[in-house]
């Protein structure tokens, strides 16, 4: 009898959804709409998130050694920082390389490249380019490179400076934005969601408005609740699925386009391969949202017009 | 069968619509309620169907109080009490065939049931022909057959039919008249409101007539008067 039920249910949901076509074109409409707002965010979201990852990497801690400290020494204080809970990754550079460094960088200026040939040896110590795992930790990082009695211990005097204190407002600056973007981005997604459900509700509420004489005569012939509800819930369903396939779609030729518009301004950052990427996981995710909201709002709407 | 035990109803605004109505309709009767509009008619019918509650009294159907019905209790109740109404109420985009078979659905009918059943009643009220019309491809007499065919299709033990030639001509009218009175002669119990004197004549059965929300008359065999 079940299986008899489940095929009513789903058959009467898609002769429905067939027959009312001009309710469901306008649900599946709206809802293209709202998933389309939610795609968009969510890229955005992962656009910024890139952006600040980049921005992030560009941060680090340098350790700058004197002249006269060995590559081994700096190697031994490399491990050391790599100890660390807090320390992602550290980047050793030679005083060779850091003379190559530097003479690509003026490579046109000819005045302060005739007065490093003067100078006849190499000024450049070796360096280490610490990146913390969280921004918010350079300053532990610092304190233990500065504290003769913590990390460095007996190799204090090899180390020339430390630059986190040159470079400690632009990290205090980083952490408020990284603060305000998630607080601000938390509230962002908690009024889409709540926008998103409120348009969804009153276009579902809407389209079973139209239904309200015909749920009364079902009742009237003896039809239960949840015989008069499934086929509401089909359609909705319906709904939900087809929206997301028409937002999926328009989202492959928009992603491209996007692309080509941001391609030099996000430097390395390309939409259309992170949608293409992520696109069935965000598939998914607005398949679960669409469907959710559309049988909440299908099982409350109809709850209204069943007290007969 | 059906029983109104001192039964009245007041809106909230004051007005009183049915007043201490006592009234006993037993099993295979064909009853006719007459009266004026806002004689409390359709109150009563919606008495009936548990569309209304009364502020005071009790109907009941054999011993069991229909107000007090909830939940699948209501459901069964309401699969033995056939209805048709004076607008139709048929499902528009549901076919004849669908609207008819909507009913024996709900009453979890098999398939097999439904196949057969379904064009056999749509024969009785002659519309095999067009049993795959939509409501708004029909004319308002055939859809009132409609009507009838998904009240009668559960071989419910009450019909119940709200002014059904309302909205009809005198042909029509007469081919629904007949139909109701022929379920009535197959054992139904039949109540019927209506304006129409003719009809009331006609049939020659029990008149209820009410006036001002009480019941002024109740004729075993009555004529239509007011």
């Amino acid at each position: 009898m079940k299986t008899v039920l489940w095929k009513r249910t789903i058959l009467a949901g898609l002769r429905g959804f067939y027959r009312n076509r001009t309710v469901s074109l306008s649900s599946i409409f709206i809802l293209t709409i709202t998933l389309s707002i939610v795609t968009s965010f969510y890229l955005l979201v992962a656009v910024f998130n890139y952006t600040l990852e980049q921005v992030k990497e560009k941060v680090d801690v340098r350790v700058y050694f004197t002249t006269d400290a060995t590559e081994q020494q700096a190697i031994d204080i490399k491990a050391k920082l790599l100890g660390l809970n807090d320390v992602k990754s550290v980047t050793y550079t030679s005083r060779e390389q850091a003379l190559i460094d530097f003479k690509k960088k003026h490579v046109g200026d000819q005045l302060t490249l005739q007065a490093l040939d003067e100078l006849g040896n190499n000024p450049f110590g070796a360096s280490l380019s610490v990146i913390a795992k969280d921004t918010s930790r350079y300053e532990a990082i610092a304190d233990q490179l500065s504290d003769g009695s913590g990390l460095l211990g007996d190799s204090k005097g090899i180390v020339d400076k430390v630059n986190y204190y040159q470079i400690k407002d632009s990290i205090d600056k980083l952490n408020s934005i990284i603060g305000w973007t998630n607080t601000v981005g938390f509230w962002l997604s908690i009024i889409f969601v709540l926008m998103s459900c409120m348009i969804v509700y009153n276009t579902i509420r809407l389209a079973i408005f139209v239904y309200r004489d015909e749920i009364a005569v079902m009742k009237l012939v003896g039809a239960s609740n949840m015989f008069i509800r499934g086929p509401f819930i089909v359609e909705s369903l319906l709904y939900a699925i087809v929206a997301t396939i028409i937002t999926t779609i328009i989202f492959f030729p928009a992603t491209i386009w996007v692309t080509q518009k941001t391609v030099f301004f996000f430097e390395g950052l390309n939409i259309n391969a992170f949608y293409t990427a992520h696109f069935i996981e965000l598939t998914l995710t607005l398949l679960a949202f669409g469907s959710v909201l559309t049988v909440m709002s299908s099982f409350l709407a109809v709850r209204k017009y069943l007290k007969v | 069968m059906l029983y109104f035990d001192r039964v009245s109803k007041e809106y909230e605004n004051g007005n009183k619509v049915l007043c201490d109505i006592s009234l006993t309709i037993n099993k295979g009767e064909l009853v006719s309620v007459v009266g004026h509009s806002g004689a409390g008619k359709t109150t009563l019918i919606k008495m009936l169907l548990a569309e209304e509650a009364p502020t005071e009294g009790v109907v009941s159907f054999n011993s069991d109080d229909i107000h007090l019905l909830r939940g699948k209790d209501m459901t069964n109740y309401r699969r033995k009490v056939g209805v048709v109404f004076q607008d139709f109420r048929l499902i528009p985009n549901k076919t004849a065939y669908e609207n008819v078979a909507f009913a024996m659905e709900a009453a979890g009918r098999h398939d097999d049931e439904i196949s057969e059943d379904v064009p056999h009643v749509l024969d009785l009220v002659d519309l095999k022909d067009k049993m795959h019309h939509f409501p708004h491809q029909l004319s308002g007499g055939e859809q009132q057959r409609v009507a009838i065919a998904r009240a009668i299709i559960n071989r419910p033990e009450i019909i119940i039919a709200d002014e059904p030639t309302g909205n009809l001509d005198p042909l029509n009218t007469y081919d629904i008249v007949q139909i109701l009175k022929k379920i009535n002669d197959l054992g139904t119990t039949v109540i019927l409101t209506t304006h129409n004197k003719g009809i009331v004549d006609n049939l020659g059965r029990r008149v209820i007539t009410m006036e001002n929300g009480r019941v002024t008359r109740d004729q075993k065999s009555g004529k239509f008067t007011m």
